[in-house]
């Protein structure tokens, strides 16, 4: 591969910044703007009755080009030049920037939390004394958080040890998230109103996170691109589907059906293994670029057999699989049910909060499982073959079997998540297993930051959760033209995020690193300055 | 025979449309050594602009042969001027900035700003297909044969004669333009070895925008010909079409121009052959099949370099 020296790829930040240059810049990007904008967006085809017409939306591309510009002017007055002006105001907006960070955050997100929570609790306070009691804790944290903070600081210039307290709190996040994970469902009690809504969220976002999580071994710690990782997602899908629907009842009966998940999970996960293997042996000798086209290419291919051959898997109209049960108790309102056992009235939440539990469990395993195999030789030969796969193999690791025990690791936590999401549909059909979901998963990954299972957590949360959010904001339909729905946009952001995320923070959020394995002092390395073969 | 001699036509014209967009993935790749996984999608944009610039200047098959000759040419010029502007923003915005990030990088940003562009075209132009009147119709018919129930005629149209002449002249004049100029040797000299071609006083960066805007301007030429003889386009046609002239580009050996065009040739043939004699529900697990043989087993390609690793 050739490699290209990084000439004037950052060439703005350092021009001088001249009148002329200044206006030949941006009427350049004017008129590309305008270009690109022009017959995409100015001439809007619509079909109707049969003739298309087009309708003209030239207001927009206007406003978008002026926005554009506008913040190009911005980037170079401000970002790119180094007058005194420019100079004063990026360190007066970066001090600002501090200030918040260090002082203000706490509280207000502390307020924002509250009242959220005050809504679900206590919904029928008046809203003037949720606003107050929020308010006055917030300032409350705020006012310990400084206290703190001095504390820290003074302790700092006394025993010359520094730890501030967001490494304090960074270190703390894991236990934090898994204790609200676990209590989450607790709120479904105060608040019956959205439980379900709530809860089925809950348990949507808990599957990516597993995705992400199981698609993190490959692409995070080995740095396999893999495109197709829905296929085995898709496996473990259709594996309990026809498990439980038509093999199960031919070998061991009917009666076996409600216990159908439980023994077809760890099959399903056997079975995607195996494909992992399968499907990994072939592409060992490739390089990252080959080898994602490759795996794109095995995804839609599973899913073609699965549209195309109609005997085994029913094609495009899926197959209808029984739900979850409670260890054999099925969730109805009729005897012998799991409300019926336990003498409870029945509820639909029971469903919801069970499946939570399942793919939190799910998950939980996906997570540890895969944080002490990081521990271990074969994780540590993961990380090694992403810095340098020549390396490796000269220092005699086998590439062949890393590569493959994590394509079959990876594979098998998608083979439990596609298997508990069959369960959790009672449908399955090749719809579900499309390409725009393996970019779903590889986008949860890379937002996460490549490798860090903590920032995958978080990336699900927003991606996913916002999902929800484009379809409730109403301010957004305001702002956009009419006929458009807010939650078109999301994977437009989506996409928008994954390029943003490649130029800014490439190793992700928390630009920093802390090696598994050092010698003598543990140093931590700036993930802005690892490049390939110099992590 | 003459079942054959029909496929065989089809195929030529499928595969054209498929080496055409193939050659800008091995010029990409032979100088910067990436898929620009955008490609695909870039074909899109060319397809739909095309469809978008004909609704506007509203001709019809009825117009004169010349009218539409002619709308033809502006049709094809605006979508190669609108594509390469894409492409070159692209470069510039998403992959410029990454040279010397980590391995995955360049290739991660392709595939976010190919979900870019078929978003932004899907919410800008509605999700549906957008079909549109046949512009030229007509044909020749070359064999007859009678069969059980009628007869069997071998046709080829119009259409598919433009297609693969003007394939042809697009190919040689993009040869000559890669072997006798100057810029076709700056950009050899830069496939070749991009640090000592920017010593020598190449301007690589340059290099490289025109190499993404060659490709676009083939790209969009290709997709006004898929509009022109499936008579359809959407949002969603970059993505196997992508796949399938990546698949030709590493057929024909990646970095190769001529390999992209063979390869493109061969994988037509493949998926019309194949839908013609085995089914039609398997062409593209054919097309992938290809992919996967061909990187296992020859991963040169047909008339590429076999690829050393160095360190």
């Amino acid at each position: 591969m050739s490699v290209v020296p990084k000439s004037n790829s950052n060439s703005e930040e350092t021009k001088k910044l001249t009148l002329e240059g200044l206006a030949k810049d941006l009427v350049g990007t004017a008129i590309l703007t305008f270009l690109i904008l022009t017959p995409i967006v100015a001439l809007r085809t619509q079909i109707g009755q049969g003739v298309i017409t087009i309708v003209q939306k030239w207001g927009l591309v206007f406003a978008l080009t002026a926005i554009v510009i506008g913040v190009r002017l911005f980037l170079h007055l401000i970002m790119w030049s180094d007058t005194p002006l420019s100079l004063a105001i990026r360190s007066f907006a970066k001090w600002i920037w501090q200030l918040f960070l260090k002082y203000l955050l706490l509280p207000i997100a502390t307020i924002m939390f509250c009242r959220i929570m005050l809504q679900f609790i206590w919904p029928e306070t008046q809203t003037i004394l949720r606003n107050f009691i929020s308010l006055f804790i917030g300032v409350m944290v705020g006012v310990a958080q400084y206290l703190y903070r001095e504390h820290l600081d003074h302790q700092a210039v006394t025993t010359g040890t520094s730890q501030s307290l967001g490494e304090k709190i960074s270190q703390n996040v894991a236990p934090l998230l898994l204790i609200f994970a676990l209590a989450f469902p607790l709120f479904t009690y105060f608040h019956p109103i959205w439980d379900k809504r709530v809860m089925d969220l809950a348990v949507y976002i808990l599957i990516y996170i597993m995705l992400g999580w199981g698609l993190n071994v490959v692409v995070g710690l080995a740095g396999l691109l893999d495109l197709g990782y829905v296929a085995f997602y898709a496996v473990g899908a259709y594996a309990y589907a026809l498990l439980s629907t038509v093999y199960f009842p031919q070998w061991l009966g009917t009666g076996i059906l409600p216990w159908a998940f439980y023994i077809s999970l760890p099959v399903a996960g056997l079975l995607a293994a195996t494909w992992g293997v399968i499907l990994g042996f072939p592409v060992l000798r490739l390089r990252g670029d080959y080898l994602a086209i490759v795996t794109l290419a095995f995804g839609e291919m599973i899913r073609l057999v699965l549209v195309n051959w109609f005997s085994f898997t029913n094609g495009p109209q899926g197959i209808l699989v029984p739900k979850i049960t409670f260890f054999g108790l099925p969730f109805k309102d009729a005897p012998g049910s799991f409300s019926d056992f336990f003498g409870m009235p029945f509820n639909r939440i029971h469903f919801y909060i069970f499946l939570y539990y399942v793919i939190l469990t799910l998950a939980l395993v996906t997570y540890f499982v895969t944080k002490r195999l990081r521990r271990l030789p074969i994780g540590r030969a993961w990380e090694a073959l992403r810095e340098d796969e020549i390396a490796c193999r000269s220092l005699g690791i086998n590439t062949t079997t890393t590569k493959l025990t994590a394509f079959a690791i990876g594979a098998m936590f998608g083979g439990f998540a596609g298997s508990f999401f069959a369960a959790r549909q009672g449908f399955v059909s090749p719809e579900s297993f499309v390409y725009i979901e393996s970019a779903l998963i590889l986008a949860i990954v890379v937002l996460g930051g490549l490798g860090s299972q903590i920032g995958i957590v978080f990336s699900a949360i927003v991606i996913m959760g916002s999902f929800e959010l484009f379809r409730e904001m109403d301010f957004m339909k305001a702002v956009l033209p009419s006929g458009t729905e807010p939650i078109q946009f999301r994977m437009l952001a989506v996409g928008l995020a994954m390029v943003l995320m490649m130029r800014f923070r490439p190793r992700g959020f928390v630009t920093k690193r802390e090696p598994t394995v050092y010698l003598k002092e543990k140093k931590s390395v700036s993930g802005d300055l690892v490049a390939e073969g110099h992590g | 025979m003459e079942y054959f001699l029909q496929q065989l036509i089809n195929g030529l014209t499928l595969g054209s449309i498929y080496g055409l967009i193939a050659i800008g993935y091995t010029m990409v790749y032979g100088i910067i050594g990436m898929i620009n996984f955008a490609h695909g999608d870039v074909f899109m944009v060319g397809s739909m602009v095309s469809f978008i610039v004909l609704l506007l200047l509203g001709v019809t098959g009825g117009s004169g042969a010349f009218m539409i000759i002619l709308s033809l040419a502006l049709v094809v010029v605006i979508a190669m001027l609108i594509a390469s502007v894409y492409n070159w923003t692209i470069e510039r915005v998403a992959y410029r900035p990454l040279r010397g990030s980590f391995r995955l990088a360049p290739l991660i940003s392709a595939i976010g700003m190919s979900i870019v562009l078929q978003e932004f075209v899907r919410i800008a132009q509605e999700g549906r297909p957008k079909p549109m009147q046949p512009l030229i119709g007509g044909g020749y018919e070359l064999m007859h044969r009678a069969v059980e129930n009628g007869e069997f005629i071998v046709k080829i149209s119009n259409m598919q004669i433009i297609i693969i002449i003007s394939t042809l002249v697009l190919m040689t004049a993009f040869t000559l333009l890669i072997t006798r100029t100057a810029l076709g040797r700056a950009q050899r000299a830069c496939e070749q070895d991009t640090k000592m071609a920017s010593l020598l006083g190449i301007n690589v960066d340059r290099t490289i925008s025109i190499t993404f805007i060659l490709g676009a301007c083939l790209a969009a030429f290709a997709g006004t010909m898929f509009l022109l003889y499936y008579n359809v386009t959407d949002f969603y046609i970059g993505f196997l079409a992508g796949i399938k002239a990546f698949t030709a580009a590493v057929l024909g050996g990646i970095g190769s121009l001529p390999g992209a065009m063979l390869g493109g040739l061969v994988i037509g043939m493949i998926e019309v052959m194949w839908s013609a004699y085995f089914s039609v529900e398997y062409k593209d697990v054919a097309a992938f099949t290809v992919l996967v043989m061909v990187l296992i087993f020859m991963p040169q390609g047909l008339l590429g370099k076999p690829e050393v690793e160095k360190v």
